[in-house]
């Protein structure tokens, strides 16, 4: 390996640390032999998201940053549990808590911040937590399930974030707050009573102006005394009163310190080959406690470390945003009224949206927005850049008067380093970098190349416009006529209609035929094709296994680690003793990690090896619950007629019914149904792609419906009278969409797209269509094979999907 | 077990021709280690690790194989068979490793290291 290389040892596993980490591994990846040193137990993880698990939205395995296997790869020791407790910057040796000691060349300190504790009396009863790490997460999740009554300490951003995890996890929750506005240091106390409302509205308790004198209870918590003598009941309180930098070590190894440890505008503290980075920095004054900071600071740090010049990090201009869903609140730079700046307000009550903009001297220096906050990162950027306000910037932001900028124009105003891809981190130079230097002229070639627009695409329509931006009439010419991916210019309808035509009846034939500029395909259209081939030529197409995703393939869902999940089909949700003793005594024996109930009212077996699938297929001797496919899921159903004292037909007998009629059939994108025996409607047909709700006269049937990532609330296609009809109904609109949707798009999309009334036209009114529809499906469903029983048999015969070959 | 030293290199039977199907993965397990061996449609055999140099990891033999590529099953990245070099927009690189095929035998070539690192004799 050459030169030896030097020692680097980082003290804090945590985001600031380990961003510096990988800015170094990406500049010189050879140059250090790179020792972690973490007090908690886990690898590095996204901990601004602590929010979201709490919430419920996000497990703790989602907010992993570093996995074990990347340290690994990296060739980085990692101690976590482990606390360094000294410094010997003579010696360059740290020690820690358990007596490990490792010498270094560079140090960096990214030990982070603690949560500020209030010494009121009674703060060390059992029950008070700070709300910082996993650790606390987790404290807290559990008190949620003992405990009734929260109060959160502080009325800032973490502690209304904490204050509504606890309110979702069921508690009931009182926020304290010293002062008289929420995040009053971060808004203003318009958009901060704003936000007061609406989380009361969302079932938070407030009390303002309260400062706390005195937790009382036995050896756990009861409740608060504040000064004025007032009480609070309380068998659960987290403090979120604001964080303190973690100095404690270097104080102690005599590293200078103020509020935090003093470093300059390289990051380099008074001790020689010693660093901070992160919230237990403090940089000109100023310590931060958001995330963005600790990211600049950490790429002016690693290029330091790499001797790679650098501009010196001159402090960051803060913005926050609230990370509570259904609560958008922005603010950045100067957001309080003040005498001598200009303040341009719109405040609508109606629809609970507030924008300010405050200007010194005509020059923008700040501005808060409340309820959508799509202007932020505009309002960001001139704040940043010291943008004088003009007309076109009034108009635009206030719409009213003046002339509006088209989006060409804003783009253009955009700065070169702006973000235009927050999720990966995507300039707006480096794309138009990446459209003139590789002639990219699609926004599909845009996301392959840079990466933009990959992850949540929000930022699609930013890159299109930066399309038109640097091409012009080019792109314009160009948007009119886009292939279904990278592989070929031809649309969807365009290959349907060319397999129908030509006959071509496998995958490669059409490639080949229709000159494919990737003679293989991509994941995108090979699945695609082989679905437009299945649907078109029901009997005669081959499923090309190839061409399946792994889900579809292995007839089971992969898992981030490699193992399956199975889910049995349970017809409308029922299910007998005997059939949960045999899931159970499966479970057991194959160890399965986890047995859930999905939303779709089935069981999953979480955690199956791959070698296991066939075994475990075999002995539940169940049909295959296809929730791998782009076919029907589940029919969610009520209790109905049969029990229920409200139900006027039999949901559960029709659900059944209708599972087993449409089950396994390919479909353009996965399926959902429920059957609700009343206008209930306890099986939430309103989210469903189709959804039937009985009356006592009959059905009523709801098509287009979504909870996903787009939710759309159903709409009525018919009312039917009989059974039969209904169910000739169902199958004539699952056949409709099935002919004319494009691959991945589901009946919310397709509705929208088709028109509902378009498709009234083809399966309500045109009653021999309607038939012919229906006696189509039947058809190919005729001709369906249950898919583990068939693997298995197929599998006696060569086990090749299943089997690893094992050596020795 | 068949091995076979040629320049260095330990080369190990692990199947025959018939054991590696066109565009569909196939795992081998040595000891811990799992190698992923693929066999395009022009009959071209690779061998590379089978983890993915995404930073949740996870397999790759599942993959869906187009051309000389391996598009990732979980992530959808999209890695060179012959190189191992995962492509743009991501980056990252998974190990490969030499086959030869003799007669039909398909052999799998390890250094003297990574033989011992896995605990295979010679």
């Amino acid at each position: 390996m050459g030169a030896k290389r030097q020692k680097l040892v980082l003290i804090g596993n945590g985001m600031a640390g380990v961003n510096t980490l990988e800015h170094i591994l990406k500049l010189s990846p050879e140059q250090y032999d790179i020792t972690v040193f973490g007090s908690e137990p886990h690898p590095n993880y996204n901990r601004i998201m602590l929010s979201y698990v709490l919430e419920g939205s996000k497990t703790m395995d989602d907010i992993i940053l570093n996995s074990w296997f990347w340290y690994e790869e990296h060739r980085i020791t990692l101690h976590t549990g482990t606390t360094i407790t000294a410094i010997d910057t003579q010696q360059k040796i740290v020690t820690a808590d358990n007596g490990l000691t490792a010498a270094y060349d560079r140090l960096i300190m990214a030990t982070g911040s603690n949560p500020i504790i209030l010494p009121v009396p009674g703060h060390q009863k059992q029950g008070v937590v700070g709300f910082r790490d996993i650790a606390d997460c987790s404290v807290m999740l559990e008190a949620a399930k003992q405990y009734r009554n929260a109060a959160v300490i502080g009325g800032g951003l973490l502690g209304l974030e904490a204050a509504k995890g606890l309110l979702n996890l069921g508690m009931n929750v009182t926020v304290i707050h010293l002062m008289a506005d929420l995040m009053e240091r971060q808004l203003d106390p318009s958009a901060s009573a704003m936000l007061k409302a609406e989380l009361e509205r969302q079932g938070l308790h407030f009390l303002m102006e309260k400062q706390t004198a005195e937790i009382y209870g036995g050896e756990r918590v009861e409740g608060l005394t504040f000064s004025d003598g007032t009480k609070l009941e309380s068998d659960f309180i987290v403090m979120a009163a604001g964080i303190r930098p973690n100095t404690a070590l270097a104080s102690a190894s005599g590293i200078e310190v103020k509020r935090g440890i003093v470093v300059d505008d390289y990051m380099q503290t008074s001790a020689d080959g010693v660093y901070a980075v992160g919230e237990c920095a403090e940089h000109r004054g100023v310590c931060y406690g958001l995330v963005a900071p600790l990211f600049e600071q950490g790429a002016v740090l690693a290029k330091q470390l790499c001797g790679v010049q650098t501009k010196p990090y001159e402090g960051t201009q803060l913005s926050t945003k609230l990370k509570i869903s259904g609560v958008d609140v922005f603010s950045t730079g100067v957001f309080l009224d003040q005498p001598e700046l200009t303040v341009i307000r719109k405040q609508d009550d109606w629809k609970q949206q507030y924008k300010k903009l405050l200007l010194k001297d005509d020059t923008i220096v700040g501005g808060v927005l409340y309820g959508d906050v799509s202007d932020s990162s505009r309002i960001q950027q001139w704040v940043r850049e010291g943008t004088a306000m003009t007309e076109a910037i009034y108009a635009e932001l206030m719409g009213a008067g003046g002339t509006v900028l088209s989006a060409a124009d804003r783009v253009a105003q955009m700065a070169d380093d702006e973000i235009v891809c927050g999720c990966n981190g995507v300039s707006k130079g480096s794309i138009i970098k990446a459209i003139k230097d590789n002639s990219l002229t699609s926004v599909d070639e845009v996301k392959a190349c840079t990466g933009a627009g990959r992850s949540c695409g929000g930022c699609v329509p930013t890159v299109s416009h930066l399309l038109q931006y640097v091409l012009g009439d080019e792109y314009a010419g160009q948007k009119t006529k886009t292939g279904i991916c990278g592989c070929t210019d031809l649309s969807r309808d365009e290959i349907v209609a060319a397999i129908k035509e030509k006959h071509l009846t496998t995958v490669k034939e059409v490639m080949h035929v229709l000159q494919w500029h990737n003679p293989e395909g991509c994941s995108k259209c090979r699945p695609a094709v082989n679905y437009y081939l299945g649907m078109l030529w029901p009997q005669e197409h081959e499923d090309e296994k190839d061409s399946r995703f792994v889900n579809e393939r292995m007839n089971a869902n992969i898992q981030k680690d490699g193992t399956y999940t199975v889910v049995p089909r349970m017809y409308g949700g029922v299910t007998t003793p005997e059939d949960l003793k045999k899931i159970a005594d499966v479970a057991v024996k194959y160890d399965v990690k986890m047995v859930k109930v999905t939303g779709g009212q089935r069981l999953d077996l979480i955690g199956v090896a791959k070698e296991d699938l066939p075994l475990v297929w075999e002995e539940l001797d169940m049909p295959s619950g296809y929730a791998y496919a782009k076919a029907l899921r589940t029919v969610k159903t009520c209790v109905g007629q049969q029990f229920c004292r409200f139900g006027t037909q039999d949901s559960i007998g029709m659900g059944i019914r209708l599972e087993k009629t449409f089950e396994r059939i390919d479909m353009p994108a996965k399926f959902k149904m429920a059957v609700n025996g009343c206008p209930r409607n306890c099986a939430e047909s309103c989210t469903k792609d189709i959804g039937i709700v009985g009356n006592d006269g009959g059905w009523e049937m709801f098509v287009g419906g979504n909870g996903g990532i787009k939710p759309r609330i159903a709409e009525l296609l018919c009312k039917v009278k009989t059974d039969e009809e209904l169910v000739q109904m169902v199958g004539a609109f699952t056949q409709y969409y099935r002919l004319t949707a494009n691959y991945l798009e589901r009946t919310s999309e397709w509705v929208e797209r088709i028109g509902i009334e378009a498709i009234k036209a083809e399966v309500v009114d045109n009653m021999d269509r309607r038939r012919e529809l229906y006696q189509d499906i039947l058809a190919v469903l005729a001709e369906l094979k249950e898919p583990w029983s068939t693997a298995l048999e197929e599998q006696r015969e060569s086990s090749y999907l299943f089997d690893a070959i094992q050596m020795k | 077990m068949t091995t076979q030293v040629n320049k260095d290199l330990t080369y190990i039977k692990i199947g025959t021709l018939e054991d590696f199907r066109e565009r569909m993965g196939r795992v081998i397990r040595l000891n811990q280690k799992e190698i992923a061996v693929f066999r395009t449609t022009d009959g071209t055999l690779y061998a590379l690790d089978n983890r993915s140099p995404h930073r949740r990891g996870g397999p790759l033999a599942e993959g869906m194989v187009s051309g000389h590529f391996v598009l990732d099953p979980l992530y959808d990245w999209k890695i060179a068979l012959d190189t191992g070099q995962v492509q743009a927009p991501d980056s990252g690189l998974v190990q490969t490793y030499p086959l030869q095929v003799e007669g039909t035998d398909v052999q799998l070539g390890l250094t003297l290291e990574q033989a011992g690192q896995l605990g295979l004799e010679r």
